[in-house]
């Protein structure tokens, strides 16, 4: 293909407007511009109602775990970075509850996988995004850990949001 | 620095003990030290300035964190740096290599001995000011070249390269441009050239005639090509030669770099100050008699004016520096040989031909008759 190329005038060729041009553009930058930057530690962004951080167990109006322990979550993690024993249960409505639910966070991917896969919608990753664990013994996190800050309202508005 | 020397040896008296060429060479030492004092915060509060005018450009912040709005920065910066380990590469060059950066610090250091800072504030007003400047200041290619190849790196040798081939290539329409204003003056000292200016914009060599005020903008031009800065810098082109002739340093010695580099950003601005835009004529008259001012808040009020021009020139080297793209290596000897040398000839010619018909009326001489 012969790419037609613009004959330039005079003044393109010398490139002086187009110089004198840019330099206006980063003057008025300089001056009036708004700052896109935020100042992180002082000011927190708002995470999108998609986002994707620490994952956490819901509990239910009673303040049980949603959970119902079928290992789906476990089995569909890319990273297998969760680990569940079942256990049966009288109490609830339903009849398997997890004794154990650890997610390593040293492996964990934050994919989310674990959220579409849950079929009570047990699982799911919130909106914290200071990820930071300085220890690694602090790895893994055991299930009260997961569901803590997690009760009932905050939870559903939560739930709705993403809906 | 003279006049200060020759008045503490006249008013002081235990001086008179001592032979006066020690008295000379000890006030030469202090002064240097003063003008490395002077220097080094200077160069390194340009750094910061730099850093958050190119923040605001591209709507950014900028380093704010150090001190309040991040004036601290550069202190900062200068810690890490001299106290990162100092790495030689095992295949350098090791005594060219360490020698480099001094040479070029000391380069652009030079400079500052011929400097004009305001009526007696200079270091030393030599008669050939103007050459003694640009002669130093060419040490700076040699030990950028040393850089490079001490380096023995190919990227580094190819941005020393680079920059000597560029640095010889400017210095043509440079030294071009300012001969216009030394036929005007027929001086070469650099208090004779401010002298020879008034303190109002029109009895400033920039509109002294056209040609003067073209030979500005080819000073500038090739004053920043000089220092290697953004629309010049393929010495340090990063997104090809990572980062030219100092890849291979760190430490104190990139640091060393990076002052020199700030430094002559400050020469290059203080000389196209004193050569052009009238020095430290302040822009009201200051009798030293009538309102019983004294010499010094004359000097001082010189030193005010001369540093606000050239820090206005210095911003005017960041805002170029943040708009404009690199240019291509062809390109930039396109633009030096090609249209910067053959104007500054025009220039040269010109300028002669006006002081042979007009003698060194300017414009604003001959429109007021």
């Amino acid at each position: 293909m012969k790419i037609q190329y613009k004959e330039l005038s005079f003044w393109e060729k010398l490139y002086l407007p187009a110089i004198v041009k840019g330099l206006s553009i980063t003057l008025k930058h300089l001056f009036m511009w708004p700052k896109f930057t935020m100042q992180y530690p002082e000011e927190k962004p708002e995470p999108g109602p998609r986002f994707r951080g620490f994952p956490k167990l819901v509990k239910d109006k009673e303040g049980h775990p949603k959970c119902v322990a079928c290992g789906l979550c476990a089995a569909v993690c890319p990273p297998h970075a969760i680990t569940l024993q079942a256990e049966e249960t009288e109490e609830l409505s339903w009849e398997r509850t997890p004794v154990s639910f650890e997610i390593d966070m040293g492996r964990c991917i934050l994919c989310g996988m674990c959220e579409e896969a849950c079929p009570v919608e047990a699982i799911v990753l919130s909106d914290t995004y200071e990820l930071v664990i300085n220890d690694t013994r602090k790895w893994v996190f055991e299930i009260d850990k997961l569901l803590e800050d997690w009760e009932g309202k905050e939870t559903e508005l939560f739930l709705k949001n993403r809906k | 620095m003279r006049y200060f020397a020759d008045w503490i040896i006249e008013n002081l008296e235990f001086t008179r003990a001592i032979p006066s060429e020690y008295v000379y060479l000890i006030i030469m030492v202090v002064g240097g030290l003063l003008l490395l004092l002077f220097v080094v915060p200077m160069a390194g509060a340009l750094t910061f300035v730099e850093r958050r005018v190119a923040g605001k450009m591209q709507s950014r912040i900028g380093p704010n964190r150090v001190g309040p709005q991040g004036i601290f920065q550069f202190v900062a910066d200068g810690v890490k740096l001299i106290l990162k380990e100092d790495i030689i590469p095992t295949a350098a060059d090791r005594r060219l290599f360490k020698l480099a950066p001094y040479i070029v610090f000391v380069g652009s250091f030079l400079t500052f001995a011929a400097l004009p800072f305001s009526q007696k504030l200079i270091a030393a007003d030599l008669n050939i000011g103007i050459l003694y400047i640009f002669a130093v200041s060419s040490m700076v290619v040699v030990g950028i070249i040393m850089s490079g190849w001490a380096s023995n790196n190919n990227l580094s040798l190819l941005g020393g390269m680079r920059s000597a081939a560029q640095i010889i290539s400017y210095e043509v329409p440079q030294i071009l441009s300012v001969l216009a204003v030394i036929l005007l003056t027929g001086t070469l000292g650099m208090q004779g050239t401010i002298k020879a200016q008034g303190w109002a914009p029109q009895h400033w060599f920039l509109f002294h005639n056209p040609f003067a005020f073209i030979a500005f903008f080819v000073f500038f031009i090739s004053a920043v090509a000089e220092c290697n800065r953004i629309p010049f810098d393929i010495p340090e082109a990063e997104s090809e030669l990572v980062s030219g002739y100092n890849t291979e340093y760190s430490g104190f010695r990139f640091g060393l770099f990076f002052l020199a580099e700030f430094a002559n950003v400050y020469v290059i601005s203080a000389v196209a100050v004193t050569l052009f835009l009238g020095g430290w004529n302040t822009p009201f008259y200051l009798p030293t008699g009538i309102w019983g001012l004294l010499p010094s808040a004359v000097n001082l009020a010189g030193l005010i004016t001369f540093l606000i021009k050239t820090f206005v020139l210095v911003f005017v080297c960041m805002w170029l520096r943040w708009t404009l793209p690199r240019l291509r290596v062809d390109q930039l000897m396109t633009v030096g040989w090609k249209y910067m040398v053959p104007i500054a000839f025009f220039n040269l010619v010109g300028t002669a031909v006006w002081m042979l018909v007009w003698g060194d009326k300017s414009i604003a001489a001959l429109l007021g008759g």
